[in-house]
């Protein structure tokens, strides 16, 4: 079994604040991985650290066995570590076309042209209007992403991450804030991943999680608390008291 | 020896009057996050304010810098209440257009008014000429700008430390948000800090006409500096603005005394230096979020 | 047509001639002809514009806020003065690409400053990067003629054929040709990927570098090329007029060129053209109220223009022209769309 993302000892402190505490993953080529835990469990720091947004104090993170812990942003895309975000990352001015049209056009190392215009390659425009149509935007394809219902936004911004066609995908609660009625659409997305994609779900819904992790990761105050299968992670006594105290806070 | 001594004590002098002239502007950066270009406007209304009381009405110098504080903190107010309060959440550039249209429209209407030459202030005799201490000479201009000075960052530090007022102001740039979140009226605290800011920055103006030279030209001249001592020191306490003021003061004088030629040459190197090692200021956290 | 060719057509949308710009372009040449005793105040626009442009590339497309973009134009214009001057390089288009160049370099070094930090450390560094110039001149003036600056500056003729005459007719059509050559590569450019990523960049820098664009690269190619352009706009200045003086530095001239873009709108590379000429219009009617302190005027536009937002004030400037470009078009061809900043 290959691992796809591996993080050794992670360890990330804000002040004097441990955040992440020598957090050792091990996600499997084309597992369905989530990544849990109460609120302030650290797991978006998890993620920016991951993905090269924060650095950590120590530890390393592989993807498929290299070291990529000080490789900034843009070529952990490269090297396939793609995300979405929790809270939208679009570009309000640019349409879902430019938006898409630029993630495929730096993936395929047309980022930097500057003679050639935007729409003239075959091979980016077929790619593009692939992903509009697999993401309902091609209706909305030219109009501002401001001017967008949050639905069709938070589609681009898994779209967007798609489009660096990533071999790892990390997934920050892809369907938080989407209403009901558009919340199919978003699972359906999700669930109709290739398999070898592999997908780290960072996510607060139970439902989903259960619904889509073949493995899950607990996270408490920045350490691993147990990681396993679905049905016994549920049964966990532990989980559940983490969970049944922040459920007692909520209600 | 001494002449490194009287250097310094100017340097001193000088950076202490930067001090009081821009530490509204830190908190301008600090808590409202807002780029005032147009802060050394409000100084130079309170310089001219000053001069036009001592000179034409004839009130005594120590008289006229009360007043120099409260016109300035006034224009302030008005200013903060009617324009600026509509631009916070605005882009920085837009604040930086409309800060520099201040500073111009300020620039061309006491050009207009007083006319374009540099002004003086009549000082009272007791002021002028220097003294010796051990064959340093001490101006007594100067020693009473770091009397003066020295007083008034000492009261802030304690009103900053040890008052409601303080413990609130500190809240709020800390975290605006979380601040207001815990009842505190953000917009007042800021109307006030800042019409007090324009007011320090006006006394700074009058008594900085007799060092740093007073003329229509007063804010574009030395917005640099001001800048300078809000980006090299941070904003998160005025301890930071302090340091950096007196560096400026003092590398200024120096490097004018030392290796005139240069000219402004140092200040500008080393603010470029620094800014490149320290993105977010010598001291501490970075102004602007 | 399927949906690919459909992507494509769309995605050319904006880069696509406009009936309206052929109108604008002819426009302005007739300008050489209508009016034949007015060539230095159009020369003055022409180069006005094209400073603008260069400004609009790194504030318009890429977000970088300057404060000192004059930086540029001043070596750009003491570059061609002093190759003008030494006789260095004689024939004026290629000094004036050898002083584009030279302004490019200074851009490339001080890009670096540039790009880190925060819009108000931007600020800082551009600002005193003009400022340390302008006093690098100052002092070292046994080269640039200090506060008198370069005299007696005599240029040749243009490409060894068309001189230089006292009329500025020659100085005109030669600054319209380097300003529509211009105009044309940044047209190309910003309809690129490049150009739409420095668009996204300048929209969510966070989000940019997540899709693999390296961000701080693409930051220090536009704002190099910006310098360059800025060093043509200077090196025209020196050229057109035969002088260069220690003002070419000066802050006034950074915030009259934010006003200029200001005015014609950020974003679409016509604002700076627009702007420069509706900035001189409006420095020729406030010096004719009040010679001395029309800057007290171009303060208040300033500030009425930011109080009033410029989105609102593009879109009634524009309301008209798009209103006829339509009529002609005959379809929903926008010709001038700013984009939003924020």
């Amino acid at each position: 079994m290959t691992i796809a993302l591996e993080t050794q000892n992670l360890e990330k402190q804000f002040g004097g604040l441990r955040v992440t505490r020598d957090l050792s993953l091990k996600i499997e080529q084309g597992a369905r991985h989530a990544l849990i835990g109460p609120n302030g469990a650290g797991k978006t720091t998890v993620i920016n650290q991951l993905t090269g947004v924060l650095k950590p104090n120590s530890g390393r993170i592989l993807l498929e066995g290299q070291d990529i812990t000080d490789l900034p942003v843009h070529k952990r895309v490269l090297r396939g570590l793609s995300r979405t975000f929790q809270i939208n990352q679009l570009y309000p001015d640019l349409t879902p076309l430019e938006t898409i049209g630029l993630a495929v056009s730096e993936r395929l190392g047309h980022g930097g042209d500057w003679w050639r215009r935007m729409g003239t390659r075959s091979d980016v425009n077929g790619e593009i209007a692939d992903l509009l149509t697999r993401f309902h935007l091609l209706d909305v394809m030219n109009e501002e992403t401001v001017t967008l219902p949050y639905g069709k936004q938070r589609l681009l911004e898994i779209a967007v991450a798609i489009a660096a066609k990533p071999r790892v995908l990390l997934l920050d609660e892809p369907a938080a804030g989407v209403p009901e009625s558009e919340r199919h659409d978003i699972l359906a997305v999700v669930g109709s991943l290739p398999r070898d994609v592999t997908v780290l779900l960072i996510e607060h819904d139970m439902d989903l999680v259960f619904s889509f992790a073949d493995r899950i990761s607990v996270l408490v105050s920045g350490a691993l608390l147990t990681e396993g299968p679905p049905e016994q992670v549920a049964r966990d006594p532990q989980v559940k008291a983490v969970y049944l105290g922040e459920e007692a806070v909520n209600v | 020896m001494t002449s490194i001594l009287t250097n310094l004590f100017d340097g001193v002098a000088y950076g202490m009057l930067l001090f009081v002239l821009a530490c509204g502007l830190a908190v301008t950066l600090g808590l409202m996050n807002f780029v005032n270009l147009a802060h050394g406007a409000f100084a130079m209304a309170g310089g001219y304010v000053c001069m036009v009381l001592v000179n034409r009405m004839g009130w005594p110098f120590f008289a006229a810098l009360p007043l120099a504080f409260v016109s300035s903190a006034a224009i302030g107010i008005v200013l903060e209440r009617a324009l600026y309060r509509h631009l916070y959440a605005r882009s920085h550039l837009d604040q930086v257009l409309f800060t520099i249209g201040l500073t111009f429209m300020s620039v061309a209407a006491v050009d207009y008014i007083q006319g374009s030459s540099r002004v003086f202030i009549n000082l009272p005799a007791a002021l002028q000429g220097q003294f010796d201490v051990f064959g340093v000479g001490i101006g007594r201009y100067r020693l009473m700008i770091i009397v003066i000075c020295g007083l008034l960052t000492i009261g802030l530090q304690m009103v900053l430390a040890k008052t409601r007022f303080g413990s609130r102001l500190r809240a709020a740039v800390d975290d605006p948000r979380a601040a207001s979140g815990l009842g505190i009226n953000v917009p007042q605290v800021f109307a006030f800090t800042f019409a007090f800011g324009c007011g320090l920055a006006g006394l700074g103006g009058a008594l900085s006409a007799e060092i740093l030279g007073l003329d229509p030209y007063f804010p574009l001249k030395f917005m640099i500096y001001f800048l300078i001592v809000v980006t090299v020191g941070g904003s998160s306490s005025i301890t930071g603005p302090f340091l950096a003021s007196l560096l400026l003061g003092i590398g200024d004088v120096a490097g004018k005394y030392y290796v005139p030629k240069m000219g402004p040459f140092v200040i500008y190197t080393m603010m470029i230096v620094i800014l490149i090692w320290r993105p977010n200021g010598l001291f501490g956290r970075t102004a602007a979020r | 047509m399927n949906a690919s060719s459909d992507v494509g057509y769309h995605a050319q949308r904006h880069a696509r001639w406009h009936y309206g710009e052929a109108v604008f372009w002819l426009a302005v040449l007739a300008c050489g002809f209508v009016f034949p005793n007015r060539y230095l105040i159009m020369t003055d626009i022409l180069r006005l514009a094209l400073f603008a442009m260069s400004l609009d590339l790194i504030l318009g497309y890429a977000g970088i806020v300057s404060l000192g973009h004059a930086a540029f134009f001043g070596v750009g214009a003491y570059a061609a003065g002093l190759l003008a001057l030494h006789g260095i390089v004689n024939e004026p288009v290629l000094a004036l690409i050898v002083a584009g160049l030279a302004a490019m370099v200074l851009g490339f070094a001080t890009s670096f400053l540039v790009i880190r930090g925060v819009d108000l450390t931007r600020l800082m560094v551009t600002l005193g990067i003009a400022l340390l110039l302008e006093a690098l001149a100052e002092r070292f003036s046994n080269i640039t003629g200090g506060t008198d600056g370069l005299q007696g500056i005599e240029m040749q003729p243009i490409l060894g054929e068309i001189p230089f005459d006292m009329f500025g007719k020659a100085g005109f059509f030669y600054s319209l040709a380097v300003l529509f050559v211009l105009f044309l590569l940044a047209r190309r450019i910003v309809h690129s990927p490049f150009g739409l990523s420095l668009r996204a960049i300048k929209n969510n820098p966070l989000r940019a570098a997540a899709i693999g664009i390296p961000v701080n690269r693409r930051l220090i190619a536009i704002y190099t090329l910006a310098a360059f352009y800025a060093g043509i706009a200077g090196a025209l200045f020196t050229q057109t007029t035969a002088i260069a003086s220690l003002d070419v530095f000066a802050f006034d001239r950074s915030a009259d060129l934010m006003l200029v873009l200001v005015i014609g709108g950020t974003g679409y590379l016509y604002g700076g053209l627009i702007g420069a000429v509706l900035f001189r219009l409006l420095q020729e009617v406030f010096s004719t109220i009040t010679p001395q302190y029309w800057q007290f005027w171009i303060g208040l536009v300033l500030v009425v223009i930011v109080l009033v937002g410029r989105q609102r004030l593009h879109r009634w400037m524009l309301y008209v022209p798009n209103l006829i470009i339509k009529q002609v078009a005959g379809r929903k061809a926008v010709v001038a769309v700013p984009e939003g900043d924020s």
